[in-house]
Formats: structure tokens, C-alpha cells, sequence
């Protein structure tokens, strides 16, 4: 996918430029606010490809195909990259805000717990000898994830603000500057097309391994053929 | 009147196709027997007519209905018996047959029924024995019986002769006797041949990867 | 419903008669709460502010060992693939065995729960929210776990991977569970928390035994 990799590293060039250099500082959170040109793609990533994940999962399980299985699958360690850097980010950009790396905040919170569902997903989907049963399975947990992914948000948010009355700074306000907004979406888009060209690849990979897996059966199975014959 | 029927059934079990292009008639009182070597599909063809998992291909059919239309109605015809004895080991003998029991059965109280299946497969004096001191024959045995403590149409056996004694065999072969005289359809995986007159009158399916298209025979 | 009746009567004389998997969980509840005076030390104004939290994650989490073999005792012996063809919904069989698990494990934590918040230093009158809100909150834990059981038959990893899965969804649960404490340690009413477990609850009963059976349907294939 050439045009996706062209496309992804061009948005992502020019929203870096725009979003580290020609954009301005936030008059409240100075230079630490360029972190968020990262840290919000990310984290609508991270939602993006669970949502992905379940839809994929749930195709599967009803319409059997064997293509969105793979997909499901392929976009399970994507979304936890992206889980992570919004983490991670996330962390980086609380130091200075916050004066700490780690703050038990609404969003960072579910964000984590986010985390740990792909980590769940990912480990389960690696733990069968029988590559169907481990499909399937995975599939079925995707799906309780994501009808289990509002309430979680609901109640870490009611739990955040029985802890925390406070209100701390939100790292995107509700209103934003054009000049803050054009690397954002900049940013968001190639974040987007970086996922389309990776699950492009992993799902490439996933087919070729299951042709060989079935070239390699079928050797197997006509040489036990001639054995017995 | 054929009841019973599989038409181009084919099965893949993961990246693997266990058989295709398969089909099979049966009518009242007819025994089919699987035979083919390990591997070779007879279990996966068992479950699938069980409806414990679905054909990729083709049709099985019960009177004419596919047996996925109303999965509860099949399942409350047939008794299956599968590799595992399902003999829980805390419970005693007649407990393990008499939860079996009450849960195929409607209302009626399973008890003679329990007392009659015992005495069939030669257990009636194992029955308040606890079930972790069964032999695996012993186990094998308790699980046939399993088949006779409430009626059903469709008998899927799996391997059924696995560590059974000649008497136990005799049982079973006498136990399937009286089920096609009842009219019942029974269909039994096996690789040792059963012995008896079940086995003159059973018709074979053989499942062996070579032939490419398993077709219905008999024994001769 | 006979029928429904007739399995979870099984299991339960099955739990009696073995014992061992409801006994531990309990005792596991009961030792890893006694541990948490030595880790954060015995002073009796910490041990009532935390009382309440180590009480529920140590109960969520003794759930989860116990939870670990729902289904793949019967999976083992095969006796599941026979309540999978035995004339009943699945989803019936799948509520009738957690009813069962949860009869046999949860209720001996609950009943545990509050002499442990004594020797916490917990005051007497959180005792019965506390009951209240495990009562309430155990249950949706059981059905979540039982998709997890349900999820993880055959698997090459059972345990660990009940915990990673089920754990994460269960923190709903654990919020409200302790935020019920925690208001009536405060003085406030807890009423609107009890509601919102009992929301849990009644979401979780329909959804969870659904998607238990399909995962089982799954590993039966």
C-alpha cells in the first residue's frame, strides 16, 4: 500500500511541523499544550481501533468470515500502541502540569483500564493450540469489551469525581484556536492511514502464514499418503 | 421411509478439510457404522449430526428439517456418547445415571428406567458403588447406559466398544438390537468391528481419505 | 426450569462433596485480608479508612480462583458437550451453574466478609452496607467471571487469564461495591449506589449467560 504510507508519513510530517513549530503556545500550558498534538490523536485511535476490534470480532462471529477474524486480530497490538503512546504521553504531559508523572484523572484512568483490555484481548487471542477456538474466543471478548467500555467510563468518571472535586486542567479545552486545531486534525488523519498501512501489513503477514500453514499440511498429509500406500 | 439424511455434507476443522461431498440416508431401524482410521472424520461427522457443530456444506436433515432449524427438538431425539464417559466422580453410580435421566426425561421419575439400564449393561450391583472406584470399562459401561434411561429416536455412539469386556460388547450389541427393532436410527463410530448380528445387518460408511467421496455400503 | 433446578442441584452437590474450590476461595479471602496489617501496618484509623477497598478487591479477587474451573471440569469429562445437547437452552444451563458457584463461593465470602471488617477496625455500622453491597455486587462478578470461564475452556493458560480478562470489567463493580462503604462510613446515604449495583446486576444477567453459551458453543465446535 504505497499511497497509505505516502499519505500517513506526509500528514504526519506536516502536522508535526505544523503542531511543534508554527502553531502558538498555549497562554495557559505554554509549550507543554504541543504534547496534546499527540496525545488526543492517540487516545481517539486507541477508541477508534477497539471499536474496529468488535466490529471486525462481531462480522466474524456472524457472518463467519474468516477475512475479519484476521482483521479483528491484526488490530488488536495497533490499538494497544496507541493506547500506550496516549499513556505515555499522557504522563509526559502531566509532569509539568500537574507536577507528577501519574495522576488518578478521569481520562487517564480509562485510558489504562483501555489498556488492560487489549492486553486481555491480545493474551487470550494467543492462547489456544486450536487457532479457530482462539479466534472466536477473542472475538466474544471483544465484543463484552466494547458494550462494557461505556459503563467502565461512567463509573470511573462518577469514582473521579467523589476523589477529586478539584477541577484540574482538561489537556483539550472545549474551545480551540483554528491555528491549534489545523495540526490536530492534521495529526488525527495520519494517525488514521498509519493504522489502515499497518493492518495493510499484519494482515498481508496473517494470510501468507496461513497459505504456508496449509502448504506445509498438505506436505505432511501426501507424504503419509505415499507412506501408507 | 428414509428420516434420517445428510446430503454433500462437508467439514472443515481448522485450515484442514476433514471430508467433503458426503451423504447418507437412513430410515427407521437402520445402524450406520463409521469406520476409517484415526482421523479420518468419524467424531467430527458424529458432532455434526449431534449438532454440536455445523457442516460448512451441504445439509443434515431430520424428516426433511434441518437439524439447525430447531436445534432443542434435535436434541431432545438423540443420546450421544462421546471419547469422555462424562462419570462425575463424586456422585455414586445411580446418582450419575439419574441426573442424566431426569434431565432427558419429562416429568416421569426415571427410577425403573435406571434400575432396567443398569441391569442392561450388568451394573446393578455397582450402583451405590462411588464412581472414582469404577474401572475405565466400568465407566464405559455406565455411559452406555446412559443411552437406555430415556428414549430417543437417534443414537450417536462414538467409539462406544472402547474398553469394554465381550460381555459389556454382547450388551451394547443387544442394546442396539432392540433400539432398530423399536425403529430407532443409530449411528456408531467404531475401527474394531462390533460382533453379533448388529454388525450383519449394519450398513458401513467409510470415512478413509482416499476415497474422495465416502459413499454409503454395506458390509459385504 | 426443572431441568434448570435439577443442574444447579448437581453442582451444588458436587460442591459439597468436593469442597475443595469454594473452601480455598474462601480461605484465600480470609488469609490475603489478614496479610494487609502487615503490609500498611496496624494502625486501627488506616485500617478503617482502607477497610472497605481491601475487603472488595481481596473478594474480587478470591472470585476469580474460584471462578477459574467453572466450566472446565465438565468440559474435561465431557460432560459439558452433554448438557450442551441435553433438552435446554444453554443459557439456562450457563445461569443454572453459576447460580450453583455463587451459592457455594460468594455467600461463605460474604458471611466471612464482615468478622474480617471487624478485624479491620471497620465500625459496626458499615457492617450491613457492606453485606448489602457484596450481596448486590458478587453476583454481576459471577456472571462476568462466567464469560471469562467460558472464554478461556481449553486454553493453555487457565487462571492468570480468567483474572486479565474478567478484572478490567469487574472495575465497575468494585467502584460502586466500595463507594456504597464508603458513604455509609461517611455518614451519607448509600442508597443510590445499592441502585446502581442493582442496575449492574440486572444488565449483566440477560447479556452475560449469552455470551457464556456462545463462548461455550464455541469451544464445544
Amino acid at each position: 500500500m504505497p499511497w497509505l504510507q505516502r499519505s500517513t508519513l506526509g500528514l504526519i510530517a506536516a502536522g508535526l511541523t505544523l503542531g511543534l513549530f508554527l502553531s502558538p503556545p498555549d497562554y495557559q500550558q505554554g509549550d507543554s499544550v504541543r504534547i496534546m498534538y499527540v496525545h488526543v490523536p492517540a487516545a481517539w485511535m486507541a477508541l477508534f481501533c477497539y471499536t474496529a476490534m468488535a466490529g471486525a470480532s462481531a462480522a466474524a462471529l456472524v457472518w463467519r468470515h474468516a477475512l475479519a477474524h484476521v482483521a479483528a486480530r491484526a488490530t488488536a497490538p495497533i490499538g494497544a500502541s496507541f493506547t500506550f503512546i496516549a499513556l505515555a504521553s499522557g504522563s509526559l504531559w502531566g509532569k509539568p502540569m500537574w507536577g507528577t508523572w501519574w495522576v488518578w484523572d478521569a481520562r487517564l484512568t480509562s485510558m489504562l483500564v483501555l489498556f488492560f483490555l487489549y492486553l486481555g484481548y491480545i493474551v487470550l487471542a494467543g492462547a489456544f493450540d486450536d487457532r479457530e477456538r482462539a479466534q472466536k474466543s477473542a472475538a466474544v471478548l471483544a465484543i463484552v469489551g466494547f458494550v462494557n467500555v461505556p459503563i467502565i467510563k461512567f463509573s470511573v468518571d462518577w469514582w473521579n469525581t467523589l476523589h477529586q472535586p478539584a477541577s484540574v486542567l482538561k489537556i483539550d479545552g472545549p474551545s480551540i484556536d483554528p491555528s491549534m486545531l489545523a495540526p490536530l486534525l492534521l495529526m488525527a488523519i495520519g494517525f488514521a492511514t498509519y493504522y489502515f498501512w499497518v493492518l495493510a501489513i499484519r494482515m498481508q503477514d496473517e494470510i501468507m502464514a496461513g497459505k504456508i500453514r496449509a502448504l506445509r499440511l498438505r506436505r505432511a498429509e501426501s507424504e503419509a499418503g505415499d507412506r501408507s500406500s | 421411509m428414509t428420516r434420517f439424511t445428510g446430503d454433500d455434507v462437508a467439514c472443515v476443522r481448522g485450515e484442514r478439510t476433514v471430508f467433503f461431498g458426503l451423504s447418507f440416508q437412513l430410515g427407521a431401524g437402520e445402524l450406520l457404522l463409521l469406520t476409517g482410521p484415526n482421523g479420518s472424520g468419524k467424531s467430527t461427522l458424529l458432532r455434526l449430526m449431534a449438532g454440536l457443530s455445523r457442516p460448512i456444506g451441504g445439509r443434515i436433515q431430520w424428516d426433511g428439517e434441518d437439524i439447525a432449524a430447531e436445534p432443542e427438538r434435535h436434541r431432545s431425539r438423540l443420546q450421544y456418547v462421546g471419547h469422555a464417559d462424562a462419570v462425575k466422580p463424586q456422585l455414586s453410580v445411580k446418582e450419575n445415571l439419574g441426573f442424566w435421566a431426569s434431565l432427558a426425561r419429562d416429568g416421569v421419575s426415571p427410577g425403573a428406567a435406571i434400575e432396567d439400564a443398569l441391569a442392561a449393561f450388568g451394573m446393578e450391583a455397582l450402583r451405590d458403588m462411588p464412581s472414582r472406584f469404577l474401572s475405565a470399562g466400568q465407566r464405559r459401561r455406565l455411559a452406555l447406559a446412559r443411552i437406555l434411561v430415556a428414549p430417543a429416536a437417534l443414537w450417536l455412539l462414538d467409539e462406544p466398544a472402547a474398553s469394554l469386556d465381550d460381555a459389556a460388547v454382547q450388551a451394547l450389541d443387544h442394546a442396539l438390537q432392540s433400539h432398530g427393532a423399536n425403529g430407532g436410527i443409530a449411528v456408531v463410530s467404531t475401527h474394531i468391528g462390533l460382533a453379533g448380528e448388529t454388525a450383519t445387518r449394519a450398513r458401513v460408511l467409510d470415512l478413509t481419505p482416499a476415497r474422495a467421496r465416502p459413499v454409503v455400503g454395506t458390509l459385504a | 426450569m426443572r431441568r434448570t433446578l435439577l443442574i444447579l442441584r448437581r453442582d451444588l452437590r458436587l460442591a459439597l462433596r468436593q469442597g475443595s474450590d469454594s473452601f480455598a476461595a474462601v480461605m484465600f479471602f480470609v488469609m490475603a485480608v489478614a496479610l494487609f496489617p502487615f503490609g500498611v501496618g496496624p494502625e486501627p484509623n488506616m485500617l478503617a479508612r482502607i477497610g472497605s477497598g481491601i475487603l472488595w478487591v481481596t473478594a474480587l479477587m478470591a472470585s476469580m480462583l474460584a471462578l477459574e474451573r467453572l466450566f472446565q471440569n465438565d468440559y474435561d469429562d465431557g460432560s459439558l458437550e452433554l448438557l450442551a445437547l441435553a433438552p435446554l437452552p444453554l443459557e439456562a444451563v450457563v445461569i443454572a451453574k453459576i447460580a450453583a458457584h455463587w451459592i457455594a463461593t460468594a455467600l461463605p465470602l460474604i458471611a466471612a466478609a464482615p468478622v474480617l471488617a471487624l478485624l479491620l477496625h471497620a465500625p459496626a455500622e458499615i457492617l450491613a452496607p457492606l453485606a448489602l453491597a457484596l450481596l448486590l455486587g458478587t453476583p454481576t462478578i459471577s456472571l462476568l467471571g462466567a464469560v471469562g470461564a467460558a472464554l478461556i475452556i481449553g486454553s493453555r493458560r487457565g487462571g492468570v487469564l480468567l483474572s486479565l480478562l474478567v478484572l478490567p470489567l469487574a472495575i465497575p463493580v468494585l467502584i460502586f461495591g466500595v463507594g456504597a462503604v464508603e458513604a455509609a462510613l461517611m455518614g451519607l446515604p448509600a442508597r443510590p449506589y445499592f441502585l446502581v449495583l442493582a442496575a449492574f446486576l440486572l444488565a449483566a444477567l440477560p447479556l452475560c449467560p449469552w455470551a457464556a453459551a456462545a463462548a461455550i458453543r464455541q469451544a464445544l465446535e
